[in-house]
């Protein structure tokens, strides 16, 4: 990655509960916003803030910002060989929800087998197989067993914002009807602020987000209402180039 | 330094590392000390002391001349170092061997509680042998194991219970003259276990023994020999800690195992001696028609380890497998790997090396495939992953594959990977701190390994390359 300012500078703000969509063409920046929000290592915020709740997240590293309850769902989400998916999710959850403590029959606040049937109820909702759960954390795994996995992630940490990085891309109507389904979940009952990256407008007629921003050249050079998606779906992005 | 932003809170992992096993007994109720150092005198004098008869003594005088005649290998690890004349090459506990748990002295109790084997002994209740120094000095065999004709004894005690069944074997695969150390041990043996199942007996739970050294420069020479008869089937572990002593130790042991048509052994190591002892051990396992050998080793301790399990594939189908788990550190050599020879037809063997370097550790897979003139049909498949953590680190892959018959499958595969930035930044993602993040990896690299052991010690292996990985990051 060489040293080159991609994105900014821009100005955004989600709610908790609130879908706002940010579109735009490739190479326009957005997954490098996701990245610098999570705080990759290879990306950095030279100016302005950024905060959630009131907590500043630039002098965090991931994990820390994952506690504040920030959460990405990765567009390419790398393999952890031999690390099965409920054991990542089990230590996922208690990394951010246990305090020094693992789940356990006896938690007041979610038994382990109250964990069991909630993961396995997201599973189902997501149409994920339970044979799923003991395979190694993405290896293997299809575009669409990916992103759907990511989407369990979510269920499964109940964050308070979460940057949704084209989870949309390469799934098939069904897939992205179960994504999509998963995606207004997290918003309504556990009151998930979602920044949904993509670009199709797909995705977004099944999810409708209060609020459309469309990013060219790593600036935002739009931000509407809902009807930005169809004016986008019609004329595309070359009005903005 | 650690490549993500930096933390504000106090780092747990910095405290002061101290080796968990770091503790020793007094030695000064050793009925017999040798000399240090080593001599035909010695060699007689640990023969006499045992009452052994004369073939056994004139074997040990003869693989002591071996010993000192054969040059020390250059080919592997610094041997260099090593001062043969400052080992005591024979100790024996005062306390003689004893059968029942409640006759174990309290200071050798005491020792083996932190080693944990009473747990041990509960959950598996299959008889269970502690080599304190060199010599079995607690044994119990559950009566299963003696109703079905299985023997599970010290080796020591096979020379006079069993001296014609010990005599038929003893020696045959690995000669005295195999090799340096091979020598070594044969001239100054003590301890281990002997093992016999008749044919058609599976024993269900496996056979373990502990072996410990526990006085300075103190060298642990067993000598284990297990006969798997037709259709037999037997599990054994030999899981090993050190308490903590600034001058090197040797460990030379020799492991003889002899697998009959149809029967299956399955021997598993997991070798935790202290950093600075050597451990340079011989095993190999003939295998006969249809039978199958396994190697489960496990390498975490020591200073240096040269350790390559191997199998001689002598009957038609025979089937050979390693799964080799070496962790090295700082000053760590890890020289490990494994040598299938095929010398029948239909034989097939596999090898699956993995291998963990941090801060400057070392780790090699030194193997040898040899597939011979009659071994047509046959399969060989080598896999060697190793994960590096750091730049400081280092690892080599030394395969060696002799083949003589065209009608044969070989493969050969061998990875390098570190602990990936994305690996990392995708877990701590997920709330995971750096540490528990590489740790996790960690865990997940070995876990194809760890699965093949029974469970406790899968439990202890997870604990143990947890204490391992910790302050090995940022």
């Amino acid at each position: 990655m060489a040293d080159r300012s991609v994105v900014g500078p821009l100005d955004l703000n989600l709610k908790a509960g609130a879908i706002h969509a940010l579109m735009g063409p490739n190479g326009s920046g957005k997954s490098s916003l996701a990245y610098a929000l999570m705080g990759h290592p290879d990306y950095h915020v030279t100016a302005g803030t950024t905060t959630l709740n009131g907590d500043s997240l630039l002098d965090k590293s991931p994990d820390e910002r994952a506690h504040l309850g920030l959460f990405l769902a990765f567009q390419h989400p790398v393999a952890i060989p031999g690390v099965s998916v409920q054991n990542a999710l089990k230590t996922a959850y208690e990394a951010i929800h246990c305090t020094g403590c693992h789940l356990h029959d006896h938690c007041p606040k979610l038994s382990v087998t109250e964990f069991r049937q909630q993961l396995q109820h997201h599973a189902q909702i997501l149409a994920i197989h339970p044979s799923f759960m003991t395979r190694a954390l993405h290896d293997g795994f299809s575009g669409g067993e990916k992103k759907r996995l990511e989407m369990l992630t979510l269920l499964t940490l109940k964050p308070k914002i979460a940057i949704l990085d084209e989870t949309d891309s390469g799934l098939d109507i069904d897939a992205l009807k179960l994504v999509a389904h998963a995606a207004k979940l997290a918003a309504r009952q556990d009151q998930v602020g979602l920044l949904v990256i993509t670009h199709y407008p797909r995705l977004l007629q099944h999810l409708r987000p209060t609020q459309v921003s469309v990013m060219v050249k790593g600036q935002i050079v739009a931000t509407d209402g809902p009807k930005l998606i169809s004016r986008l779906d019609q004329s595309g992005y070359r009005q903005f180039l | 330094m650690s490549r993500f932003a930096p933390k504000h809170t106090t780092r747990q992992d910095l405290q002061p590392q101290t080796y968990e096993h770091g503790y020793s007994s007094p030695t000064t109720n050793y009925a017999f000390i040798s000399q240090p150092g080593l001599s035909s005198k010695v060699v007689e004098a640990i023969s006499a002391y045992k009452t052994e008869p004369p073939w056994l003594r004139h074997s040990r005088l003869a693989a002591y001349k071996l010993f000192t005649a054969k040059p020390i290998p250059t080919w592997g690890g610094d041997l260099s170092q090593i001062d043969y004349d400052a080992i005591h090459y024979y100790l024996k506990p005062t306390a003689a061997e004893t059968k029942s748990w409640a006759e174990v002295p309290p200071e050798i109790k005491i020792t083996f509680d932190r080693l944990g084997i009473p747990q041990a002994e509960r959950a598996v209740l299959a008889g269970v042998k502690a080599q304190y120094d060199s010599e079995v000095i607690y044994g119990s065999i559950k009566k299963m194991l003696s109703d079905q004709g299985v023997i599970f004894i010290s080796t020591d005690e096979a020379v006079k219970k069993y001296p014609d069944l010990f005599k038929q074997y003893f020696g045959t695969l690995i000669p005295a003259g195999d090799n340096k150390f091979a020598a070594l041990n044969t001239a100054v043996w003590s301890g281990g276990s002997f093992v016999y199942v008749p044919a058609g007996v599976t024993v269900t739970l496996p056979l373990q023994a502990y072996f410990r050294i526990n006085a300075p420069q103190a060298g642990q020479f067993e000598r284990t020999l297990i006969i798997a008869e037709a259709g037999s089937q037997v599990h054994y572990v030999e899981g090993c800690t050190a308490p903590a002593f600034s001058s090197a130790s040797l460990h030379s042991a020799v492991v003889e195992i002899f697998v009959g048509p149809g029967a299956r052994v399955q021997y598993t190591t997991i070798q935790n001696w202290y950093k600075t002892v050597y451990n340079l051990v011989t095993k190999r396992a003939r295998v006969e028609t249809e039978g199958e050998m396994i190697w489960t080793d496990f390498n975490m301790g020591s200073k240096l380890s040269m350790k390559y399990p191997g199998y001689i594939l002598a009957g038609k189908g025979a089937r050979g497998e390693t799964l080799s788990l070496a962790l090295a550190g700082p000053d760590q050599h890890q020289d490990t790997g494994s040598k299938a020879v095929h010398l029948a037809p239909y034989t097939t063997s596999t090898i699956i090396s993995k291998s963990i370097s941090k801060g400057g550790g070392r780790t090699s897979y030194r193997g040898l495939v040899n597939i011979g003139p009659q071994a047509h049909h046959s399969k060989s498949k080598v896999v060697c992953d190793a994960l590096l953590l750091d730049e400081l680190s280092r690892s080599d892959t030394y395969p060696t594959n002799r083949i003589f018959n065209h009608q044969v499958s070989l493969e050969h595969e061998a990875t390098v990977s570190k602990i990936g930035a994305e690996q990392l930044f995708y877990l701590m993602s997920r709330g995971l701190t750096e540490e528990a993040a590489s740790k996790l990896i960690v865990s997940g690299f070995v876990a194809p390994l760890v699965k093949k052991l029974p469970l406790e010690y899968a439990v202890e292996m997870n604990r143990l390359i947890d204490l391992e990985m910790e302050g090995s990051i940022g």
